[in-house]
């Protein structure tokens, strides 16, 4: 019981001091801290798959799917999120499901599933730029705006959606934890391991990893869906993609997707990180920051693919984290 | 037959050509080392970069740009396994590919700081062939000639030499070959180099075709690799009679509905296909 304590006092500690962050900062502040919160979900939500090995490069598809849909319900159907929302997730573990099945019954895994999953996020970036009558195209779409809203969830003052982001984000983290501590995890590293044998003790496969695969998809669409409420912009080449599905994967590396706040450091890492060099070198070396943080990228993964956090959690003295190495 | 039918239909064939020369090198490395080089494209871009400055900055010849571009690329698909992949290659190749990811992210992000996002042109122009009412574009013809050269020299090489034996040898059984005497390094070393210099010689027949900018590589990556595993790992025939197709799909796509909607029946095409026949179109 102390154990569970240990483990979720630092969480609640950080959680009521990110509760207090709209006091003491300014709108700009804030808005970092928003997308940082809510990237940080989206990465910890692939995490679940990634530290299983299922290496899916496919989650732009879910966010697109997550994020254009109720978009486009609101512009032209007048459909309150309260409704696209659910539908979009819907649709998204309806995807994950289709592309899921096939994978895990004919055992596309590695690579193969990386490719597959890939060949996935480029259809729906490719969908919503040839749907450009409608999805207004690679120019991007805005949901119609009336001011402060629940029904539309549409909020100016930025307090809301800081609130919302972070209640999300703690989802995200709770729902890393239940899969962290329930019997699923032990399957789903058996599986990483060795397949085959997995299935030979009595493990389900297909059921173990259709069931994190949807849990994945659905948790990056509701993602995507409160990017593109808070924004209020929706491009198919930041929301879709195989760009945003590597960015994706990175972020969850570079924090170390092993960890719960892995993720969550990722997005900090990748958000922060292109503000602070903008405003230290300004606007003349646009790629300076992504060119600092691919090169990063590759130490991270080639020196320490346990992420930042899996670093800082090396020095510390403390039982040792259970790893789902997926050694081939 | 409807006549812009049939121009869909022989530009697809031309544009094959194409994919299959950009597919071979990755192919090779495949097969070979088995890792996934995602910033392929992005090499390939790099040569058309250094193709663009040799000739149009500097004022060389373009044959002389091009063969130092070949070059350049292949010192760098050496650099890259030399820096990137060597240090990894026992980890699961997932790493690997991701490593390569990082790099695609470093290369493009490096275009854009160094050139800016300009679309650059060689403002080289080939003659366009008129065959009856079909229009052929010479470039793209020359891009066919030298893929399908490309192809059988390679194909001669892995066939007929020593090295290249020793080559497909490492690509069946990477134990056994290092008991037979072949060193495996100095083999993906020189596989890698292969690899980049192929990356280096699609570059020299794109940069006649498209305009050079930091982010084409993704125009043309994910079509790449689907090939590479369409064809089956390493499998040079396999690779070329799935670059026709897909190109065949582009084309004949891109003539009925829109060139979009055409790349994606060719990924659903390669999504669906995975799941057929998961070692390649040509797998017995």
């Amino acid at each position: 019981m102390s154990g569970i304590a240990a483990r979720a006092a630092p969480l609640v500690v950080a959680a009521a001091v990110l509760a207090c962050v709209p006091l003491v900062t300014r709108d700009y502040f804030l808005h970092i801290a928003i997308q940082i919160l809510l990237w940080g979900f989206i990465y910890t939500s692939w995490s679940l798959m990634g530290k299983f090995g299922l290496v899916s490069l496919g989650h732009g598809a879910f966010l697109g799917i997550g994020a254009y849909v109720p978009a486009l319900l609101w512009n032209y159907q007048e459909v309150t999120p309260w409704l696209g929302i659910p539908l979009s997730i819907v649709l998204a573990a309806l995807l994950a499901v289709v592309i899921g099945y096939p994978c895990f019954r004919l055992r596309v895994i590695g690579h193969y599933f990386a490719l597959v999953t890939l060949a996935l996020s480029q259809v729906v970036l490719l969908i919503i730029v040839a749907g450009r009558d409608i999805t207004g195209g690679s120019l991007g779409m805005t949901p119609k705006t009336v001011g402060h809203s629940w029904y539309a969830l549409q909020f100016p003052d930025k307090t809301y959606f800081y609130a919302i982001a972070l209640a999300v984000w703690v989802i995200g983290i709770v729902v890393w934890h239940w899969v962290d501590r329930g019997m699923g995890r032990a399957a789903l590293e058996a599986i990483a391991e060795d397949e085959g044998a997995a299935a030979a003790l009595g493990i389900d496969v297909m059921r173990e990893k259709l069931r994190i695969t949807v849990t994945s998809a659905v948790l990056t669409a509701f993602g995507g869906a409160l990017l593109a409420q808070y924004l209020l912009y929706l491009n198919p080449d930041t929301l879709s993609g195989i760009a945003v599905s590597l960015q994706i994967v990175f972020a969850a590396i570079a924090g170390g997707m092993y960890s719960a706040l892995g993720p969550t450091v990722g997005g900090l890492f990748t958000i922060a990180l292109p503000e602070i060099l903008r405003i230290w070198f300004g606007t003349n070396f646009v790629g300076a920051a992504n060119t600092i943080y691919g090169a990063l990228l590759v130490v991270f993964i080639v020196f320490m693919p346990r992420g930042i956090v899996g670093l800082v959690e090396r020095r510390l003295p403390r039982q040792p984290v259970a790893t789902a190495n997926p050694a081939e | 037959m409807d006549i812009y039918l049939l121009e869909a239909i022989i530009n697809g064939i031309l544009l094959g050509g194409v994919l299959a020369l950009l597919a071979l090198g990755l192919n090779l490395v495949f097969g070979v080392i088995d890792v996934v080089w995602i910033c392929y494209a992005e090499l390939v871009m790099c040569g058309m970069y250094a193709i663009y400055w040799l000739h149009v900055f500097y004022g060389w010849p373009i044959l002389l740009a091009c063969l130092v571009a070949i070059v350049g690329v292949a010192a760098l698909g050496l650099l890259l396994h030399l820096v990137i992949i060597s240090p990894i290659l026992g980890s699961a190749p997932i790493n690997q590919l991701l490593a390569t990811g990082g790099m695609l992210f470093f290369l493009q992000s490096l275009a854009t700081l160094l050139f800016g996002t300009d679309f650059r042109n060689i403002g080289l122009r080939l003659p366009i062939i008129e065959l009856g009412d079909i229009f052929i574009s010479f470039s793209r013809l020359l891009a066919f000639g030298a893929a399908l050269l490309g192809a059988v020299l390679l194909y001669l090489f892995l066939a007929k030499t020593y090295l290249g034996i020793a080559i497909r040898a490492i690509a069946q059984d990477r134990e056994i070959m290092g008991l037979m005497g072949v060193d495996q390094r100095r083999i993906y070393l020189i596989t890698s180099a292969i690899g980049g210099g192929l990356a280096g010689l699609a570059a020299c027949l794109l940069v006649l075709q498209y305009d050079v900018h930091p982010f084409i590589g993704l125009s043309f990556g994910p079509i790449t690799f689907m090939i590479c595993v369409l064809g089956g790992l390493g499998n040079m025939i396999g690779g070329f009679v799935a670059a026709f197709i897909m190109s065949q799909i582009i084309a004949i796509g891109g003539f009925f509905f829109s060139i979009e909607i055409s790349y994606v029946l060719a990924f659903i095409f390669f999504i669906v296909l995975m799941f057929i026949r998961p070692q390649g179109i040509l797998a017995r």
